[in-house]
């Protein structure tokens, strides 16, 4: 029997808020030593209240809306109830039957075809605080809190099990975070935890209406490894099925070390949430103007920018894409972009910057783990190395040379270049002297080169830049050849 | 003139005349405090110390006329107010060692105007109860007759005013914590409109019901104090940014056009005869002073508040106290083996039997499966109880009932029938599901043991009952009876 693959994914982000969901104590909690971002409220201490802050519902409409949601008229927080350490009040404080937004949606592209994946809603809550679970070689272990990040504004982005392959997951996750980037509520940063998801995947007869069990995977620190955990739990639901054995609704958590999934609780041990309306916050009204208003502000999307791409700098749609996909290349193109003096064009060098980025530049990001705006390569610099290209002071070959010294240090272009001496020598009287004597010492090639032979002018014009250590311009150097060739 | 038990007003009237200290009122409250305080047992705690450098500074401020009627006068503050600094215990186990680091709202407020802390009242753990004998430190005595209850849960509160340990006090009331033990010490207590006192600091029992108000001598006193608390603050939502009066505006001794409602729902049957006769009486004297009274009114849900009351509130609860797990403050089990046994064991040793009870209760409620029988219709009734309120107040300015069904029962009377105790609310609780203001004012005596009447109002309309309750205390003398104590 063939099995199709049901995959619901949700994701909670945290967001870029100045001060807590609930509190005036700073979100900024990783940069902070442990428990120093906390008062009385995010302690859950006795008697305190939580009051709502507003940039947050703010965030939350602004991603409703980027993703297509219908946004309540009316909403309210609950409390969700369940005892861990690392929830201050024994409860948080969520959004259960009136979120924000719902009923919304998203484009993901995959092998070049477009689908709608669906929006169930996106609500607002509270995270938690961070445990550090510690071991001590032949001691008792313990856990430490770290209440900095309890309180801090989460969102939550429930998605409808509308993806059907690990790779239209992690499609979606990379589109749903450029969303989130380019609007400017989260950093969308999966490692360091602004970014998290869980996914719900099942498998389902084709041509049923019925999923088997529905499993829950956590644990999934980066794109890779949902689109790794989704693979794996594929193949091992249909494994199980092959079997002869039972499916069971289960949560399973994923182990990277080990690339698979690993049982954590089944069904009959799933918590009772018990929630009811937060007796402390009033409902929320949320006002059609301010919605209205926050609508009209909201800054250009992906997809948007990726078409004035196309439009304005005569890119092609692939480079576009790939220059949108994360604000933050998108941003650094455009900052290349305003470097032209007015008499030139922008659009001039628009194409072999993007080359750059998309390609030697990405290049070395990922090697080094960097993000673009974290680079040492001021888009400045970037602009003015493909001009000394473009006016042929270097040689394609000497520009990547400086761009990696770019990279390491910072320089510009220009002091690298002429500190190296790699600047590009297309003086015919300079470039002469060395095709002269490179054409004295290589008979052999000048006689093959006489006989017909094209690949020997190939050699001697090799032999040319060998001789000017790569500097020669290859274009005179092959002139030069030719001229002198034919005069003997 | 005994300095202990002038009211506030007289109090700041001598004050400010410099006929006497702020030092020397405190230290008669003080003194009042060491005899009386073994045998009602009042106190938690007795900020001797703390009082007596407040009066020094009260003193002082008094002697730059930059001063409010609250300014050097001794207070008495329930356990379950966020004092900074000063042990704030709910009368729990649980919290036996907590000492906030921060003041609530009505605490901030008080110590805006210099007043004089002189200590923390007793109550029912975590408010719940309606006797303090639910206190995990010990019980209350009524000073009218030590042998039975002050009623509860602020009964600390009404007993340090009426046994004159301070000049008044401050309780919370969730469903009829307040007006309970001011009805069974005959003091003056006020529940205001849920909205209208900051609950910030203010230890959550229910969080829809809870609201702080004054326990005082006389109404007067209450409108004073309430002028202080009363107010919109941003750090509780729930409260109402609507601006507050002059409450001794209203304090005027005219009934005339005023139309009462007497619902007879609330002469409930088990209630004591004598109750029933001293209200009706009240009633007679209200009508008296001008007022039109109509002793027909129904409100025909009102058997179902007790019912609602009781999922309602432990729900609350229920999430409310699950921050006790021993991680953070207050008691701790520590000898567990493992983190879930310390949270458990913590629970289980540092709350009580009636707070556990109305945890379990709450948690029932809520669970899935259950939500919709139980939380869910206990609101329905709930509203329908409100707009029953709604509909009597398009007639009534205010409605009139004893605060409870009988006088003080004795210690031990009811501690093992938990449905006998909560029926001692059954007057009080509809009044917190609807968020509506009501006082209890001392209304007379049934072989020496007081008898409250309670005044209703609608929402926001508490100068509408003070001046009733007020005009009642002008035509009367039964708040000015002392407990012989």
């Amino acid at each position: 029997m063939n099995f199709e693959t049901i995959i619901g994914l949700e994701v909670h982000a945290q967001l870029l808020t100045k001060s807590k969901m609930f509190c005036r104590c700073s979100a900024d909690y990783a940069s902070a030593p442990p428990n120093t971002r906390v008062c009385p409220v995010c302690l859950g201490m006795p008697g305190v209240l939580p009051v709502i802050n507003q940039k947050a519902v703010e965030y939350a409409i602004m991603t409703a809306l980027a993703l297509n949601c219908t946004i309540s008229d009316y909403t309210k927080f609950d409390r969700k109830n369940y005892p861990y350490p690392d929830l201050m009040k024994g409860y948080q404080i969520s959004q259960y039957d009136a979120p924000i937004g719902h009923h919304g949606w998203l484009i993901i592209e995959v092998n070049g075809e477009k689908k709608k994946v669906d929006i169930t809603r996106v609500h607002l809550e509270e995270d938690v605080a961070k445990l550090v679970h510690c071991a001590p070689p032949g001691g008792e272990s313990y856990s430490l809190v770290d209440v900095n990040r309890a309180g801090v504004p989460l969102m939550e982005i429930v998605g409808e099990p509308g993806l059907r392959s690990p790779e239209e997951a992690r499609q979606y996750l990379i589109k749903l975070r450029s969303i989130l980037q380019y609007l400017g509520v989260s950093t969308g940063n999966m490692e360091e935890g602004s970014f998290r998801c869980d996914a719900n995947i099942s498998i389902r007869p084709e041509n049923s209406p019925d999923s088997l069990a529905k499993v829950e995977v956590k644990n999934m620190n980066s794109f890779k490894a949902v689109y790794l955990a989704m693979e794996y739990e594929a193949k091992r639901q249909r494994k199980v099925v092959a079997e002869g054995k039972r499916l069971v609704q289960e949560t399973r958590g994923w182990v990277e070390e080990k690339g698979e999934t690993v049982s954590q609780r089944s069904k009959e041990y799933a918590h009772d949430y018990r929630y009811f309306p937060e007796p402390d916050l009033p409902p929320l009204v949320l006002n059609r103007e301010w919605v209205e208003e926050i609508g009209a502000k909201l800054p250009e999307l992906p997809e948007a920018r990726r078409h004035r791409f196309v439009a304005e700098y005569k890119l092609p749609l692939y480079d576009a894409n790939l220059l949108t996909s994360s604000i933050l290349t998108a941003d650094y193109f455009e900052a290349c972009m305003t470097r032209p003096p007015q008499s030139l064009s922008p659009k001039k060098h628009a194409k072999p910057v993007a080359n750059w980025i998309i390609g030697e530049f990405s290049r070395l990001l990922n090697a080094t783990n960097t993000e673009i705006n974290e680079s040492k390569v001021s888009p400045v610099a970037l602009f003015d190395l493909v001009q000394l290209i473009s006016e042929g002071s270097i040689s394609g070959t000497s520009a990547k040379l400086v761009f990696e010294e770019m990279f390491k240090t910072g320089r510009s272009p220009g002091d690298i270049v002429s500190e190296r001496g790699l600047s590009q020598i297309s003086d015919t009287e300079e470039i002469e002297k060395d095709v002269i004597a490179v054409i004295k010492s290589n008979n052999q090639a000048v006689a093959d080169y006489k006989a017909g032979k094209a690949p020997a002018l190939k050699f001697l014009v090799g032999q040319v830049m060998r001789a000017t250590k790569g500097r020669a311009n290859p274009k005179v150097v092959n002139e030069l050849l030719k001229q002198k060739l034919e005069e003997k | 003139m005994i300095i202990n038990q002038l009211t506030i007003h007289e109090a700041h009237r001598l004050l400010k005349a410099k006929e006497l200290s702020s030092v020397e009122l405190t230290k008669a409250c003080l003194e009042r405090i060491c005899q009386v305080e073994p045998k009602v047992r009042a106190l938690v705690t007795v900020t001797n110390e703390l009082a007596l450098s407040q009066a020094r500074k009260a003193d002082e401020l008094m002697a730059t006329g930059n001063t409010n009627p609250l300014t050097g006068i001794p207070v008495v503050i329930k356990d379950n107010m966020c004092t900074k600094g000063i042990p704030t215990t709910c009368s729990s186990r649980m919290l036996e060692n907590f000492v906030p680091p921060y003041d609530a709202m009505v605490v901030e407020k008080l110590n805006g105007c210099g007043v004089v802390v002189a200590g923390k009242a007793n109550m029912d753990e975590f408010a719940m109860g309606s006797s303090t004998e639910h206190s995990a430190l010990f019980t209350t005595h009524n000073p009218w007759d030590l042998s039975r209850v002050p009623g509860g849960s602020s009964g600390g509160s009404a007993v340090a005013v009426a046994a004159g340990e301070a000049v008044y006090a401050l309780g919370s009331d969730t469903g009829g914590s307040i007006r309970q033990p001011a009805g069974f010490c005959s003091v003056t207590g006020l529940k205001p409109t849920y909205g209208r006192v900051s609950r910030y600091g203010l230890v959550a029992f229910a969080s829809s019901l809870d609201q702080i108000g004054p326990l005082t001598q006389d109404v007067t006193d209450c409108a004073l104090v309430l002028n202080v608390i009363a107010g919109y603050d941003a750090r509780d939502s729930t409260s109402v940014p609507y601006p507050t009066p002059d409450y001794t505006q209203c304090l005027t001794t005219d009934l005339n056009r005023l139309r009462i409602g007497v619902p007879k729902e609330y002469f409930v049957e088990g209630m004591q005869a004598e109750v029933e006769i001293a209200i009706k009486a009240a009633i007679r004297k209200l009508e008296e002073l001008g007022a039109t009274i109509d002793y027909e009114v129904s409100l025909p849900h009102t058997p179902y508040a007790l019912a609602a009351y009781y999922i309602i509130a432990p729900s609350e609860a229920s999430a409310n106290l699950a921050r006790y797990d021993g991680v953070k403050y207050g008691f701790s089990y520590s000898d567990a083996d493992s983190m879930w046994e310390a949270m458990e064991k913590t629970r289980q040793y540092g709350f009580g039997a009636e707070v556990k009870r109305r945890i379990m209760l709450g948690t029932y409620a809520l669970s899935a499966g259950y939500y919709d029988a139980w939380y869910l219709k206990a609101q329905k009734v709930r509203t329908l109880i409100r707009r029953e309120f709604d509909q009597a107040f398009d007639k009534f300015d205010a409605l009139v009932t004893p605060t409870s069904p009988t006088v003080p029962f004795k210690i031990g009377e009811k501690i093992d029938d938990p449905l006998q105790m909560y029926l001692s609310d059954v007057c009080t609780l509809p009044i917190n599901i609807a968020g509506l203001p009501a006082i209890s004012i001392p209304a007379g005596f049934a072989d020496g043991l007081p008898i409250g009447m309670q005044i209703i109002g609608k929402p926001f309309s508490e100068e509408t009952i003070l001046n009733i309750a007020h005009a009642y205390q002008q035509a009367t003398d039964w708040h000015k009876r002392r407990p012989d104590v």
